[in-house]
């Protein structure tokens, strides 16, 4: 492997990265190689996704969907671009330092360092990215994890955690004389009220910070409701299960950590979007029974993402994406033009199956079975259960009876009758039960 | 079991969907032989010969479910009997249909059989006899629509098997069956 001298990181099922808890993502550059000139031997990464978090730099190769990471605790030093006429003909170059093991590979202590150029072949802006790299650099925040993980450890450590920007705070000794006296009482001024703006900012990111803290107890919360329920779904009553339900839902909004947003994504947006959405339905559409409303994704996806909503047209590009990405859902369009999201195992016959074991029952027989009543047993929206009834109608399970009463659906049993001996009383098993099922209600 | 009159209906009769034209083609042929089956049996048993698509019509009304057939489906059903040769339209606007429980081909080799079984080779009958004479009583000749009986007499004239004459207005046209 190529990037064997970095540390590897995880990916999700559709190419997206796998964030350490308080991680959130800052930008995303395309078609960026990792090189270290100065180090034959550490061979160079070439055309992946770089993405910056709040933690790490995450290369993700989408080819074969591996991914290696420079955890940003090893970075020593970001240098800017270097601006001279050579780099207009060549990419945009950007190098840091980061430590090294003495073995050579990237970690976030060790005697050795390593400069590394990150090479962005794609249009964009290096001189934003720098900035964003040094600013999430600086603002230091996988430190403030590490300090809630293991608290007792926190004294050993440097202090400075979260709030950053260190050289603001540099008390003013200078004595007040003259026009440069004057002047300085001017700046003092002015940097108190910098100060003070910035403590109003902190106090914002301590509420962050806490907010944090709430996400991270409602998914721990979640996990384990999740953990309990499918450990005793089987003996759980109907009542607790109901309310477990409830709370369920009530935590499904706490899904995403870091939304891919316009902001940090840029022209990759709709395509990293079309990823995070993909590892985002693979539950509810488990609990759907593989198939799923596009309007319903779109009102779930959206209270996960908390504040940072998508348009529904964003959601259909991201949706259309998945042709061109290897996920394991795709998006269904039924001939009636309802849309809907589908896992790729998930099988029609499965849900046909218990759409004929509905139809099956004495009372369906007897009365049909209406999309609403479809609704309810299989437990989906009511317009989806008309196209799944439609759908078992084209495959020649059902058949509808359109009265003035309504439209119902009818187990097929045109397949069951001979016309050669229409008259005959004996037939075949599932007339038999139609015969059965409509005699005892004359 | 329901029936109409003394015809006996089949129980799929009391089967919603029957009443609906379903829109899955396989589905659909099913349903439409079905019906084409039960319009001939029923039409031969009452002695039915047209059926006239704005008068109403016993069978296609099922009071016990309350369903019946749409004029649509009542077309398409009758549609697909004419494609088949099993029934004519009437006039151009489709109002009223001929029903053909035997064929022409058919009709004609019945009136054979009945020349040949009352003896009557060489002998006279008018068309009113064939239809309503003692004889024809209890044949599938008794009853028999003018004019599927002229086209069948027809059929036969070109073979050579009888010879039409006309008496001396339209009710009396006589046939000679040769032998």
């Amino acid at each position: 492997m190529n990037g064997r001298w970095l540390p590897a990181a995880n990916l999700t099922a559709s190419g997206r990265p796998m964030f350490l808890p308080g991680e959130i993502e800052r930008a995303l550059v395309s078609k960026v190689d990792l090189e270290v000139e100065e180090n034959p031997g550490l061979a160079p990464l070439r055309a992946g996704l770089l993405s910056l978090t709040t933690h790490r730099l995450i290369w993700i190769e989408e080819s074969s969907n591996s991914g290696y990471c420079i955890p940003l605790a090893s970075l020593i030093r970001p240098y800017p671009p270097k601006k001279s006429i050579r780099s207009m003909f060549h990419s945009p170059r950007i190098h840091i330092q980061v430590k090294a093991s003495a073995s050579g590979r990237i970690a976030e202590e060790g005697p050795k360092s390593e400069m590394i150029t990150l090479v962005l072949r794609d249009k964009c802006d290096p001189d934003g990215f720098h900035a964003k790299l040094v600013e999430v650099w600086r603002s230091r925040s996988w430190e403030v994890n590490q300090r809630r993980s293991d608290v007792e450890r926190l004294d050993s450590r440097e202090g400075g955690a979260g709030s950053g920007h260190g050289s603001n705070s540099s008390v003013i000794s200078t004595p007040v004389v003259g026009v440069s006296g004057l002047l300085m009482k001017e700046q003092e001024k002015w940097e108190s009220t910098d100060k003070s703006l910035q403590e109003a900012f902190q106090d914002l990111n301590a509420l962050m910070g806490k907010a944090k803290e709430m996400v991270m107890l409602a998914e721990k919360m979640r996990a384990k409701l999740l953990s309990g329920s499918s450990a005793q779904v089987n003996t759980a009553n109907d009542e607790e299960l109901g309310s477990k339900q409830e709370i369920q839902d009530w935590f499904l909004s706490v899904g995403i950590v870091s939304p891919v947003t316009k902001e940090s994504a840029g022209a990759l947006y709709h395509q990293e979007l079309s990823r995070q959405l993909a590892d985002f339905v693979g539950r509810p559409l488990n609990e759907a029974g593989g198939m799923i409303a596009l309007i319903e994704v779109y009102y779930l996806f959206n209270r996960a993402r908390g504040t940072e909503l998508i348009s529904p047209d964003d959601l259909l590009q991201a949706c259309a994406l998945w042709e061109k990405i290897d996920v394991s859902v795709m998006l269904r369009r039924f001939d009636s033009g309802v849309m809907v999201i589908q896992d790729k195992v998930h099988s029609d016959k499965e849900v046909f199956e218990r759409i004929k074991s509905m139809a099956l029952k004495p009372e369906a027989l007897r009365q049909g079975v209406s999309p609403t009543d479809a609704a309810m047993t299989l437990g989906i929206a009511p317009a989806l259960a008309k196209e799944y009834l439609l759908a078992a109608e084209n495959e020649g399970l059902l058949c509808r009876d359109v009265s003035p009463e309504g439209f119902r659906f009818y187990l097929n049993l045109f397949r069951e009758i001979d016309p050669r001996c229409m008259y005959s009383v004996e037939r075949s098993g599932l007339f038999r039960s139609w015969l059965s099922a409509t005699a005892v209600a004359s | 079991m329901q029936s109409l009159g003394n015809f006996k209906l089949p129980q799929f009769f009391n089967y919603p969907p029957y009443f609906t034209l379903q829109p899955v083609r396989e589905t659909r042929e099913k349903q439409i032989q079905l019906w084409k089956e039960l319009i001939l049996d029923y039409c031969r048993s009452q002695k039915i010969f047209i059926i006239g698509m704005e008068e109403e019509f016993p069978l296609f009304v099922n009071p016990v479910i309350d369903r019946s057939l749409s004029y649509e489906s009542r077309e398409q059903f009758l549609n697909v009997l004419v494609s088949e040769g099993r029934a004519e339209w009437m006039d151009k606007g489709r109002k009223k249909c001929l029903i053909l429980w035997l064929r022409i081909q058919d009709w004609a080799d019945c009136i054979l059989n009945f020349v040949r079984e009352n003896g009557l080779e060489n002998s006279v009958m008018t068309v009113e006899e064939i239809r309503s004479g003692m004889e024809s009583r209890g044949t599938e000749l008794q009853g028999i629509d003018r004019g599927v009986l002229m086209r069948a007499l027809r059929l036969l004239e070109q073979k050579g098997k009888v010879a039409i004459f006309k008496g001396s207005s339209a009710d009396d046209e006589g046939v000679k069956f040769s032998a």
